[in-house]
């Protein structure tokens, strides 16, 4: 792999010192970096730049840096974990990009996502859709045998499909509704298609939905964005699967 | 030698965990409501414990660094969790499970404790099937296993490449449903910076919030660390970059003895180091042993071109390729354990062989599994794997081979505990990675997540009870007392330190120096002038750190940096404690390598003789070399014999 080198990069990034000052874009030069490199690779080096010239570094969320754990956030050149497919923002490299470009970073921008500091928002909100009815509610023990419930292959994947969810929320910062439609309905399809989950999965509907509203997400709109952003390719057909467990229990009310 | 207390119970290996329950001490559910407990760490081990603990009707506060306790590193965890559920009547069974694991740990693990991991191992399965984890399914509907490193029979349980998240979640859910019902309280993006010793026990935390950067403390009537590994020692490593040893090492400081610290795992299969740009590694599973074979060029010309980029793998004919995991241990192939699959990479590489522009990658490659049972039904097993190597390396693995090394991946050593679980500290419990206790010199493949699980789900919660019985008339703990009082002081003067120094260095370039010495001499191989080479030189760097690091921005904000300083600075004392540790056991087992101690072959050769013991080292103070205790390993029931996997 021959390793290309960029000379020259402009990163116009969201400067916001607290929650409550103002943020501002600003713009810093970075030179060498290889194409090998991953996006926030990049990141560090301006980082450790920044710190040496005796400014405040960028702060950024990011920890696995194996596109799984959904820590890392960043809305890059008008993209959700930037311009690529089926990524998160660390799986990001540095061959997407030109000699000489302005790659522009912003922080996940939804009512229900404050931001916390520069890139880091505060998303307690997904925490509290999950605590309302993100589970089956069983205690530790007296279970029966993980085989004596067959499920069938079809269903088990279709629900690995949804449970692929990272809890980023590229789809809420994506939506021009800021909805979360598609991280609740990642949760509730996962369960509902299993028969450990069928039997809360009208109340687990109804909690999450409601506590979704709550928190001041965006409606659905169906405009799919949020599935083409998705870095886990989730997609919307669970949302229709959750409108219908939603009716099913306000039917059933 | 002195007596070390292990509380392992008496009688026949396989009774031993059930004999030990019913001689344990219970808590009445009105008393549980009374009795307070702190748990650090919200992975596997962590989330599994608080929820448990939380269900029983403790008051549990859980503490973790992320925004989520969906985020922590378990979460990375690919390939699978082993079960003795003999599903495919491949003749497995507790024993050959524990068989296994000591046998693979290089018989520097305890049998009690290994034993009763692989009794509760099928309860696991069970309980996580229960939480709505999507486990791979036969068509029959049952659920379905693959065969990982080190073992014959086919025991692991999988959900495609991402095991560990939905087990993580499943923990997870666990959670929300016990924070939704009260009797959890979380706190997220906290930092425990001190643990409180108070009239002998273990009765708090000292934390930092990292948003507001405010110093608090906690009160209860026990702690459990479930913070992970330490692998971060090394600045590369396969741990998120957030992952620290920095809570275990506090422990150490307040007395908690330190179990084998130079046990750390060496992962043979990750993406190669690219270039001195890089800031972590990406593991692949291990799972893709299954079905590739790893090999390099038999021809040093070949690799010499192959490293100039004038050839491709693919130019390389079948004759002249190199398949030496299959050459030097035909029965087990592909699939040997890490420790060795690692060394046999390095001894290719350093021979000259290694491909990649550094020379230093061997090949996993697909082709022949491919041939075998075509494309789809490798893009079922590794899809997103292979996606995940595409995106990191711009290569195709359908088509070329992937490029592998070596990499540090998980500490087997960590905090030392008893069979309960329990520090030699009374009431601070340590579980998951950040024990010592199940995995001995060496981690087989998808162990971890078993053993996270294990302690969360159905160990901790009864031998917790057996301590905190004798709590019951402790009453809530003051956190204004003087013991906390202090302790936040000293976090506070730290943390001001830290900040104060204002030198001409960041964080990142002393965590790269600690690396380059923990790579160089306490990586793959050892020896006793390199061991003592890295001490001297992290000791000077040290000293460096304190003189001339640069942390920017402010104490009472979120402030990454400071986070990194503190944890950096434990990191360089763990790093003179690990070579210390290594210097001290001149013998080889599992992944820690002494260069004077091998077999004719290379293999590693132990000396049972004089090393049958797990180290556990004393903090004596900051200015004093610490003290090493020994508990003698017993094995009453397997044998101890060469590890062979020829």
């Amino acid at each position: 792999m021959a390793d290309i080198i960029l000379k020259k990069l402009y990163i116009k990034v969201w400067r916001q010192n607290s929650p409550k000052e103002k943020g501002r874009f600003e713009t810093y030069e970075i030179e060498n970096i290889s194409q090998g490199s991953s996006f926030l690779e990049m990141l560090d080096i301006l980082n450790d730049k920044l710190i040496l010239e005796g400014i405040d570094p960028i702060a950024f969320d990011h920890d696995c840096r194996e596109g799984i754990c959904g820590m890392c956030s960043l809305y890059i050149n008008g993209r959700a974990h930037g311009p690529d497919r089926e990524i998160t923002t660390c799986q990001l490299h540095m061959r997407k990009f030109n000699e000489g470009d302005t790659i522009t970073i912003e922080p996940w921008r939804a009512g229900a996502f404050p931001v916390i500091k520069d890139l880091i928002v505060d998303r307690t909100a997904f925490e509290k859709i999950q605590q309302a009815g993100g589970f089956v509610s069983v205690n530790t023990g007296g279970i029966p045998d993980g085989n004596a419930i067959p499920i069938g292959q079809d269903d088990a994947e279709e629900a690995m499909d949804a449970a692929a969810c990272i809890g980023c929320g590229a789809c809420v910062a994506t939506c021009k509704n800021s909805s979360a439609m598609l991280f609740v309905a990642a949760k509730v399809s996962q369960l509902a298609k299993l028969p450990q989950g069928k039997v809360e999965a009208k109340r687990r509907a109804r909690n999450m939905v409601a506590k979704m509203d709550e928190l001041g997400f965006g409606g659905c709109t169906n405009t799919g964005a949020c599935e083409l952003e998705c870095p886990k390719s989730i997609s919307i057909s669970h949302i229709a699967r959750l409108n219908r467990e939603y009716l099913a229990a306000k039917f059933s009310e | 030698m002195s007596k070390i207390e292990n509380k392992i119970p008496q009688g026949p290996l396989a009774e031993k965990w059930s004999k030990h329950k019913s001689d344990i001490k219970v808590v009445s559910p009105a008393n549980k409501r009374k009795l307070d407990v702190i748990v650090v760490g919200t992975g596997l081990a962590g989330a599994s414990a608080a929820a448990s603990l939380g269900e029983l009707g403790y008051n549990v506060q859980a503490f973790c660094y992320q925004d989520s306790p969906r985020r922590a590193h378990s979460i990375a965890a690919q390939g699978g969790i082993n079960a003795a559920k003999n599903y495919q009547n491949d003749n497995d069974s507790v024993y050959r499970l524990f068989y296994d694991t000591i046998k693979g740990g290089d018989y520097r693990s305890r049998e009690a404790n290994v034993y009763r991991l692989a009794e509760v191992s099928p309860l696991i399965i069970d309980q996580c099937v229960a939480q709505g984890v999507p486990f791979a399914r036969e068509y029959g509907g049952t659920l379905a296993n693959r065969s990982f490193g080190g073992v014959l029979v086919s025991r692991t349980f999988y959900a495609r490449g991402q095991t560990g998240q939905q087990l993580l979640l499943g923990a997870y859910s666990a959670l929300n449903r016990q924070i939704a019902k009260g009797s959890v309280k979380m706190y997220t993006r906290h930092e425990m910076l001190d643990v409180v010793v108070k009239d002998g026990k273990a009765q708090g935390i000292v934390t930092r919030n990292m948003v507001t950067g405010e110093v608090k403390s906690y009160g209860a009537h026990a702690v459990v660390v479930a913070t992970g590994g330490y692998g971060n020692v090394f600045f590369l490593s396969t741990n998120a970059m957030g992952c620290n040893g920095s809570a275990a090492w506090q422990c150490y400081k307040k007395g908690a003895w330190f179990g084998n610290p130079c046990f750390v795992q060496i992962h043979p299969t990750c993406i190669p180091v690219h270039g001195d740009q890089q800031s972590k590694l990406t593991l692949m599973s291990e799972s893709l042993r299954n079905d590739g074979r790893v090999w390099v060029p038999k021809k040093k010309e070949d690799a010499e071109k192959l490293q100039k980029g004038e050839i491709g793998p693919n130019d390389i004919p079948e004759e002249d390729r190199d398949f030496y995991l299959e050459r030097r241990y035909p029965s087990y192939g592909n699939l040997v354990p890490r420790d060795v699959a690692s060394r046999a990479a390095k001894e290719r590489c350093d021979a000259g062989f290694g491909v990649n522009n550094t020379g230093k990658a061997v090949y996993l490659d697909f082709k022949y599994s491919i041939e075998r049972l075509g494309v789809d039904v490798i893009k079922a097993r590794y899809g997103n794997l292979f996606q995940m190597y595409e995106k990191i390396t711009d290569t195709d693995p359908y088509k070329e081979p992937m490029m592998i090394y070596p990499a540090i991946h998980y500490s087997m050593g960590g905090l030392w505990v008893d069979y309960n679980l329990m520090t030699n500290i009374p009431g601070l419990y340590a579980i998951g990675e950040a024990n010592f206790s199940d995995h001995g010199a060496n981690r087989l493949g998808a162990s971890a997540l078993m053993q996270g699980l294990a302690d969360g789900y159905f160990v901790l919660p009864y031998t917790i009870g057996d301590y905190l019985a004798n709590e019951i008339m402790t009453p809530k703990v003051d956190t204004n007392a003087p013991e906390f009082k202090e302790a936040e002081k000293a976090v506070t003067g730290r943390l001001e330190k830290l900040f104060n120094i204002k030198g001409s260095k960041t964080v990142d370039y002393f965590h790269k120096q600690l690396g380059h010495y923990m790579w160089d001499y306490v990586g793959m191989s050892r020896n006793a002038e390199g061991l003592k080479k890295a001490i001297d030189g992290i000791k000077k760097l040290k000293e460096e750190f304190w003189k001339d690091v640069l942390v920017p921005g402010e104490l009472n904000n979120l402030n990454p940096e400071l986070e990194k300083a503190g944890r950096v600075a434990d990191a360089i004392e763990m790093g003179i404690l690990m070579a210390q540790d290594a210097l001290d056991r001149n013998e080889s087992c599992g992944g820690h390598f002494r260069d004077e101690s091998a077999t004719e072959e290379g293999e590693a050769k132990r000396d049972d003789k004089n090393f049958t013991y797990v180290s556990c080292w004393e903090h004596k103070g900051d200015d004093k070399d610490p003290v090493l205790n020994k508990e003698d390993l017993v094995f009453e029931n397997v044998e101890l014999t060469q590890r062979s996997y020829k």
